[in-house]
């Protein structure tokens, strides 16, 4: 019993931070209908310049700075990539994000180097514990699902109450009408760029302590995320949060049945299943899927 | 078109032939070797042309069908049998000829599946895998099938990664050589194997398969399956409207082009006598899907141009460390500014009789 809670808690842990690259890809789906392939590498640019940076700043501030310049990365990449093209393909779209997924990465790699890098516990270190009566979980665990939750939290009430929020609602509602209205899209698309580095980041922050970081880690976090944003019904948040944690869970049993190597596998699968069975969602429905454009 | 069609493949075998002697006259036949292993590569990249630039239908795993290839006819020629030489199916696939007897670098007995039936499992496998694979993710269409096709990749590198059989991280070596052509009839023997003696041939073999492959290739887009493919790259409804069997043509060239995958990976496998996991790697299917861009993706000459060069100075090492960026770094810069490949810009350069437009920059 306590065994399954600890799994129960490592699942929900890492499913919250899959829920997170989710709601990165949803956020500029939205807006520009694009699945920005580079998102895990926004994850992993985030966890290397936190680390980098513990050099000259205290551990807050450099969480906060590291967030910051990824922002300023995503918009960067927005601005001299994807906002002067009129109308590409979604071919075209996949390719450039791929494309510059690779070069993220080898720049990261000609950066930082093939090491495995972590940022320090946040609270106490590797063996501190907190007891839940007989439950022992890290601190580190409670830090990722507290920030993960306020972030979701904020992000929400970011879209429904600020004006900018709902103007990049509006933009993802209908671009048309939104430029009627005078809301400049081009502007929304690259806050969204930003908005979904700086959460990537944030999580990348997080979650370094527990998962490491390294050059090449964003594929994966990008592939299970994409599992999640679909699990989910492609652009909703909240289903995102729940798909999140199912597949964190999904996978953290699954190390009691298979050989740890093969986990990925297990949520890659789970996405092929689902793309083929219900691509619009656990949660979706496929007569509201059809009007959508992948 | 037709005569366009010959005339290019003549200058092709002209200039393997040209080539060669080049290399022969100037004494810098150690580039046979980079020259005999791109041709594979291309080989690989032109079965992807077909499914991409003709059928429209991206795959981001398609190193994956290359490992399938190349690491079950490593595995197979490799893995000693001869513990179990006397079960009954042993025995009968050793009466059928598909087992080979053979010794290892400290002279100790091997019994191994022969090249021959390794391969022909190797591409066979990797065609029912697209087979099957096929059905349900041809279904899907842009940021699906993308994804659906990187997920299919991601399996098979866990999966040779983590496989004892496929020898994890460190891949398969000492894979034999492969006899294709037995020798008879006063004719030499063709093997396919990094020995140094078979430098020449091995050229030749290789160049030889690119042609005859790129030879089916460009019959396949000039007839009436080209053109349905075509029509399918157009709008996948319109053709459907017109009696089109969509599914069916997405099926077939998905399969063909695992099959130009896999064979590649069988070949290159016999002939570098070694395969490891990074054949198998997203990067890999991610270099394919760039050359096929770099190449202009529905121009198949474009294509084979542009996957052999490039992979030829990428073998040759003049990108140093920086290789996968450069081919990163093509990728989106042929998708920004020239997305029908580069070869078209000059030409598209004369049309617009002007300034060219932000591709002269390019």
């Amino acid at each position: 019993m306590d065994l399954f809670i600890q799994y129960l808690v490592a699942g929900v842990t890492y499913g919250i931070m899959y829920a997170i690259v989710a709601i990165g890809f949803n956020i500029i789906y939205n807006t520009t209908g694009i699945i920005n392939f580079a998102q895990g590498e926004f994850v992993m640019l985030g966890g290397m310049t936190a680390i980098s940076l513990l050099e000259y700043l205290p551990l807050p501030l450099a969480i906060a700075a590291a967030v910051l310049i990824t922002m300023l990365i995503g918009a960067l990449i927005e601005m001299v990539f994807i906002r002067w093209l009129d109308s590409p393909s979604v071919l075209r779209m996949i390719i450039i994000t791929i494309g510059l997924s690779i070069l993220i990465r080898e720049v990261a790699l000609h950066i930082w180097g093939e090491n495995i890098r972590s940022l320090p516990y946040f609270y106490g270190d590797e063996v501190t514990t907190v007891s839940f009566g007989p439950v022992r979980l890290s601190p580190q665990v409670l830090w990722v699902i507290g920030i993960c939750t306020v972030m979701v939290a904020c992000l929400s009430l970011f879209f429904k109450v600020t004006p900018l929020g709902r103007e990049m609602r509006a933009c993802s509602a209908n671009r048309t009408a939104a430029i009627l209205c005078g809301i400049n899209t081009r502007n929304m698309v690259t806050f969204s760029f930003m908005l979904s580095a700086g959460i990537g980041a944030l999580a990348g922050c997080v979650m370094s302590p527990i998962t490491y970081t390294q050059y090449d880690s964003g594929t994966s976090l990008a592939i299970k995320g994409f599992t999640v944003a679909i699990l989910g019904g492609l652009g909703n948040s909240v289903g995102a949060v729940a798909a999140g944690i199912l597949l964190g869970i999904i996978e953290a049993f699954s190390v009691s049945v298979l050989p740890l190597a093969y986990q990925d596998v297990i949520s890659i699968t789970i996405l092929l299943l689902i793309l083929f069975w219900r691509p619009y969602g656990l949660f979706g429905s496929s007569a509201a899927a059809r009007l959508k454009e992948f | 078109m037709k005569s366009g069609k010959y005339r290019f493949m003549a200058i092709l075998i002209i200039l393997v032939i040209a080539v060669h002697g080049l290399t022969r006259l100037t004494g810098t036949q150690y580039y046979l070797t980079q020259l005999t292993m791109s041709a594979y590569y291309a080989m690989v990249v032109i079965g992807l042309a077909v499914l991409m630039g003709y059928a429209g239908q991206i795959s981001i795993g398609h190193a994956g069908f290359f490992a399938i290839g190349g690491y079950l006819s490593g595995a197979l020629t490799t893995h000693n049998l001869l513990p179990f030489r006397e079960t009954p199916v042993l025995v009968l696939l050793e009466r059928l000829h598909i087992l080979q007897t053979g010794q290892d670098l400290y002279g100790e007995q091997l019994l191994t599946v022969a090249p021959w039936a390794a391969c022909l499992c190797g591409v066979l496998t990797a065609a029912l895998i697209a087979l099957v694979l096929g059905v349900p993710v041809l279904k899907l269409k842009g940021h699906y099938l993308a994804m659906a096709t990187l997920g299919f990749g991601i399996i098979i590198f866990q999966i040779v990664m983590a496989t004892e059989y496929f020898g994890e991280a460190d891949g398969i070596s000492e894979v034999p050589g492969f006899v294709v052509f037995p020798g008879i009839a006063g004719m030499g023997r063709l093997v396919v194997s990094g020995d140094f003696s078979l430098r020449v041939q091995n050229y030749y073999i290789a160049w030889g398969m690119l042609i005859i492959g790129m030879y089916l290739l460009l019959n396949l887009i000039d007839s009436r399956v080209g053109r349905a493919l075509r029509a399918i790259h157009g709008s996948e409804e319109a053709a459907a409207a017109i009696g089109v069997d969509t599914a069916r043509f997405k099926l077939q060239v998905f399969v063909l082009s695992a099959v130009y995958a896999s064979l590649a990976g069988v070949f290159l496998t016999h002939y570098n006598g070694s395969i490891g996991p990074s054949e198998a790697s997203i990067i890999k299917s991610v270099r394919y899907v760039a050359l096929v861009a770099v190449g202009g993706m529905a121009n198949l000459w474009g294509v084979l141009i542009m996957g052999f060069s490039l992979t030829f100075l990428s073998l040759r090492g003049i990108f140093g460390t920086y290789d996968d960026a450069v081919f990163g770094t093509i990728l989106i810069l042929v998708m920004l500014f020239a997305p029908d490949g580069i070869l078209s810009i000059r030409a598209r350069g004369w049309l617009k009789s002007g300034t060219g437009g932000p591709v002269d920059h390019a």
